[in-house]
């Protein structure tokens, strides 16, 4: 009898316990989130701040990528900020982190955009964060800045593209390999999206500009023994090897095809997700002679680019690098902030009226918004890295290229999709 | 008896009545809580009444998750070919693809899928007798076996980018906040319904020959059980409890890509039933609720500790409350309870009593 | 013939990395039964270590970097035999009795170890060059050896080497052995075990730190590192069974050579599905793995 009370007492106590825990966590924060809100409407109408989220991995195997994109996008507030704000506001920043979990960047963004009322979201880098970030901006309205180099095919009216599209970076890259560099190719490629429709496009261009495919591998995320990769590159003898990789896997395929006797002199690698961070990871010294295809480089020669490398250099400390998404990010900022100046308001209709033509001189060169897929005109420029980490521009494009995200300019490209 | 039937119910009210007092943000994430709940009341199942330790549940809430995106994604292409298709270059819809066009079939098959692969995998493995870390291995090698597949075969799943962007379900626009609701209550009251079935299993003589398989399976076979069949069938419905939570994920959420199911989250479903409590069903449901109420709060305010934080709670938990927080309650009344007794009987020696 | 030759040369090379990574799980749960999460951690902090010692090198004494590499090897394994001498003091000798608890508990110290590694080193990869003397290979017959990979296969030929004189031919390996054998004997007979768990877990962690220092010549460097190795050393181990040496050595060699085999003939992503399903397939048949120890105990 004794026992059996006892038991009941427990039980209840414990359901009290959970209920309440469980509970009270929520209603807890959500009377946060009201007294915030209303916090919030009230610092709105005296009109001294408007946030702005920015929604990176800063946790997790991404986080070696989007962290300094975070970084350059504060400093792009920053300056803004200094410079006496927008529209008489000051921005900001609401910072989240992304986790490099899919879920949890619908979920930060929906928390951007319904709790904070954030004017627009810089954010993500893999195509999968874009792609789960996605439905959530659509159904709210709100408004992302996406600023890294991706596969296309895409073009969502509440996204704003700054990285390149494919034809602003793999297709001129191609056509600058078969002219300079010969004409069998060997893709190789992580798996995931980007690389198997980078390399879906590249094949089709190869047959439309006589090239040729001597070769197509996948490796699964994060491989690290590129031994046998590298017999079947020695067997079938490419002139050029393209290179789709990601992240970590660079590192363990240029160290291994180094050793295995293959220098840039015999065989050219064109890598189109190595910039100037990731090589300070691999070593300069590996890549030396091999080739990069971005719209900007550390190196890139322009007075907005000195004083924008010398800037972020001072702030994050001497031993940072800029690179191309860096600089994406960078400008995005900037671009927001000149077509909110031009619409004269933060609503993101207007503002997405007033974006289109908008220009803007990025340290890599006047950027432009195109009106028609919300992607902006990039110069594309190709270089070979050098042993101190840098690159040698090699080729540009001149003057800024029209993004054209379903490649509906190439007659080639009409049977993709 | 009366008293506690009323507190399940007072618990379960709660959660019903959420959407009167939660904002729209904060219920969408209770109900995606809720969705892992279900799959903890499944491991806590396989785990704390059968001591079966799977690391591979990713993988059946994973697929439940995939055949309702299956369905959501050619309802919402409107007899196209999916948009991820078409870049990868497929003509027509794989066969397998067809059948997902009825909803019913999808459901259906989120759950049936998710437990044909459990019981084939575990009535070998069982029959094996393999047991204990090499289970939990092999589970883990199976997760690598699909998350690489569903990687791979991007024409079919759409890769590591997943199956997204979904607008209605049922002729429901998905973004609607009724419809959200409505959601959110089939959730709970599939939750409330796993839990009731649960409770009432473990309670049962099947119950009773779960947790002596646990304690030694070796001395019920000798009794002349069948302990494969016993743990296949637990093992089986703790996959199908996942699928189902898939389902409901995956109307939640709008997502499901291959770093859901991969080993990662498959341990931190397991971390969710240890913090609760591994012995206990409502200790499981709670944990799931806490742990990502945690995970989301830490990861609000301040993103770089929560690694720490989770690290340190899976040490503490496994340290100090191997019971879980429902262990924690316990130890504490049983502790209230002996200083009473004490305090009763002066002198006479407890003995501790077989629980 | 050629490329037959160099597939096998490049699964006897996959098979030595295998075996690297897997030796100090070989030990700590193949001997002890110990579920180490962290160990593809450890492995990390043994590339750290040997990263941190070229910096070194490169500040003070710039014109021995060549030699880098034979200080960071002993570094690397007592900096990692130290943190996991830590680990089973503070953590895994509580955990003897509950292996499923201690595979949780080790988890969680592989994402504090991750943590940590991300605060000091930063989050993106740090390059380490190779010593010279072991750049490019030897040619032979128009294949290439690279040097790097003839020297990890000789680096784990000799660590296996010292590890079974220190197993059979030292007092400490026996008394190690016969702990695993039989516990409560061995404690009978006058050994402490504990001691003995201790010095156990510190070796095996000391191997992880070995396999760290020598992977920075072939991949990268980073706090996530730890994560791509993990599963497939344990693969490793219980494919080889536990308890033998011998077994790591078969499993080891056996993946490397099946995997670039798949590899060479499908694609990589097919070569990894393919071993993974082969090791759950092969398991059913032979539960114990390759080469098990023959008890007459139940469980």
């Amino acid at each position: 009898m004794k026992v059996q009370k006892r038991k009941i007492f427990r039980t209840l106590s414990l359901f009290l316990c959970g209920t309440v825990l469980a509970l009270s966590g929520c209603a807890a924060s959500s009377a946060v989130d009201e007294v915030k809100e209303e916090k919030k409407e009230s610092a709105e109408d005296s009109g001294e701040t408007v946030k702005v989220g920015i929604l990176h991995s800063l946790s997790g195997t991404m986080a070696i990528s989007e962290v300094s994109l975070r970084d350059a996008e504060l400093m792009a507030i920053e300056e803004i900020n200094e410079a006496g704000g927008l529209l008489g506001k000051k921005i900001e920043p609401v910072i989240e982190d992304g986790a490099s979990d899919w879920p949890t960047f619908a979920e930060k963004a929906k928390k951007l955009l319904q709790k904070d009322k954030v004017a627009t979201i810089f954010g993500g880098w893999t195509s999968a964060s874009r792609k789960a970030m996605l439905p959530v901006v659509e159904q709210n309205n709100g408004l992302l800045w996406y600023p890294v180099q991706y596969e296309g095919m895409e073009s969502s009216p509440n996204i704003f593209y700054t990285g390149a599209t494919t034809n602003q970076q793999i297709i001129p890259a191609v056509s600058w390999l078969l002219e300079n560099r010969g004409k069998k190719f060997f893709l190789l490629g992580s798996d995931y999206v980007f690389p198997r429709t980078a390399n879906k496009i590249i094949k089709a261009q190869l047959k439309a500009e006589g090239g040729e495919l001597a070769g197509e591998e996948y490796t699964p995320l994060g491989h690290t023994d590129y031994s046998t990769i590298i017999s079947k590159i020695k067997e079938v003898k490419p002139d050029v090897v393209f290179n789709t990789l990601n992240g970590d896997s660079n590192v363990a395929f240029f160290k291994q095809l180094k050793d295995s006797g293959i220098t840039a002199k015999d065989l050219t690698v064109m890598s189109v997700s190595i910039a100037e961070e990731e090589i300070r990871g691999i070593g300069g010294d590996v890549l030396a002679g091999h080739l990069a295809v971005w719209n900007y480089f550390q190196t890139t020669d322009t007075p907005e680019n000195k004083a924008f490398v010398e800037k972020y250099k001072k702030k994050y400390g001497e031993d940072r690098v800029t690179d191309d998404p860096i600089e994406a990010a960078y400008f995005a900022v900037h671009l927001w902030a000149e077509a909110v100046k031009k619409a004269g308001s933060f609503d993101v209709d207007k503002v997405k009226k007033a974006a289109g033509g908008i220009e803007y001189k990025a340290p890599g060169g006047t950027v432009k918004i195109d009106g028609e897929t919300q992607h902006t005109w990039k110069i594309v420029r190709i270089g070979e890295i050098q042993p101190n980490g840098q690159f040698k521009e090699l080729w540009n494009s001149g003057e800024a290229i029209k993004p054209d995200p379903y490649l509906k300019s190439y007659p080639w490209a009409k049977n993709l999709n | 008896m009366k008293n506690k039937t009323w507190l399940y119910w007072l618990f379960f009210l709660a959660l019903f009545t959420a959407p009167f007092y939660l904002t729209e943000f904060r219920l969408s994430l209770l109900g995606k809580f809720l969705c892992f709940a279900i799959i903890a009341v499944g491991i806590s199942l396989i785990w704390g009444y059968t001591g079966i330790l799977s690391l591979g549940h990713g993988v059946y809430f994973g697929l439940g998750a995939y055949c309702m995106a299956m369905y959501l994604k050619l309802e919402d292409s409107r007899g196209h070919l999916p948009d991820f298709m078409e870049w990868s270059g497929v003509e027509k819809l794989p066969w397998f693809w067809k059948p997902f066009e009825n909803p019913l079939f999808a459901i259906f098959s989120a759950i049936i899928i998710p437990v044909l692969l459990a019981a084939f995998l575990s009535y070998f493995t069982f029959k094996n007798r393999i047991k204990g870390v090499y289970f939990s291995l092999l589970s883990q090698a199976v997760v690598v076996v699909f998350v690489t597949l569903f990687i791979g075969k991007q024409e079919w799943t759409g890769g590591t980018n997943g199956l997204t962007n979904f607008s209605t379900v049922f002729g429901f626009s998905l973004s609607s906040p009724l419809t959200q609701i409505v959601i959110y209550l089939l959730t709970v009251l599939l939750l409330c319904f796993i839990f009731i079935f649960s409770r009432w299993l473990t309670r049962s003589r099947f119950g009773r020959v779960l947790i002596a398989i646990r304690d030694s399976e070796n001395r019920v076979r000798f009794l002349g059980f069948n302990t494969t069949t016993y743990k296949v069938f637990v093992y089986s419905l703790s996959a199908a409890f996942a699928g189902l939570a898939g389902v409901m994920f995956v109307l939640q959420v709008g997502l499901i890509s291959p770093a859901m199911m991969g080993i990662i989250p498959s341990i931190e479903m397991v971390l969710w039933v240890a913090v609760g409590g591994r012995n206990s069903l409502i200790g499981a449901i709670i944990g799931a609720i806490a742990t990502n109420s945690a995970k989301s709060f830490f990861s609000e305010n301040y993103p770089d500790i929560w690694l720490l934080f989770l690290g340190g709670l899976f040490i503490s938990i496994v340290m100090f409350l191997p019971n879980g927080l429902a262990g924690l309650y316990e130890s504490f009344v049983q502790r209230k309870g002996r200083r009473e007794r004490r305090k009763n009987e002066a002198g006479s020696h407890v003995s501790r009593s077989v629980s | 013939m050629s490329i037959l030759i160099t597939q096998f040369f490049n699964g006897l090379s996959l098979g030595s990395v295998m075996l690297l990574i897997a030796l100090g799980l070989a030990i700590t749960f193949g001997l002890m039964g110990v579920i180490n999460m962290a160990h593809g951690e450890l492995i990390m902090v043994g590339a750290y270590m040997t990263y941190v010692i070229q910096q070194m090198f490169a500040k003070y004494l710039p014109s021995s970097i060549d030699y880098y590499y034979f200080l960071a090897i002993p570094v690397a394994f007592f900096v990692s035999a130290f943190i996991g001498w830590g680990l089973e003091k503070w953590l895994i000798q509580y955990l003897y009795h509950r292996p499923l608890d201690s595979l949780l508990a080790t988890w969680g110290v592989s994402l504090i170890l991750q943590q940590i590694a991300r605060s000091i080193f930063g989050a993106p990869n740090v390059a380490v060059l190779p010593p010279s003397w072991l750049e490019g290979g030897v040619n032979f017959a128009g294949i290439v050896f690279p040097y790097k990979r003839l020297f990890i296969l000789l680096f784990v030929l000799v660590c296996m080497l010292i590890l079974y004189f220190y197993l059979n031919k030292t007092p400490a390996g026996r008394r190690m052995r016969a702990v695993t054998l039989n516990r409560d004997m061995a404690s009978c007979l006058g050994i402490s075990s504990r001691k003995v768990d201790a010095y156990a877990f510190a070796i095996g962690s000391g191997f992880a730190g070995l396999a760290g220092c020598a992977l920075t010549l072939l991949g990268p460097i980073g706090p996530t590192i730890g994560t791509y190795y993990i599963v497939d050393a344990f693969m490793v181990v219980i494919l080889g069974g536990v308890g033998k040496l011998i077994g790591t050595i078969f499993g080891a060699f056996g993946i490397g050579l099946v995997s670039t085999l798949t590899e060479y003939s499908t694609s990589t992503t097919m070569a990894k599905v393919v071993i993974f399903a082969m090791i759950i397939a092969f398991l059913q048949w032979k539960p114990s793995g390759l080469v098990s120890v023959k008890t007459r105990s139940l469980d």
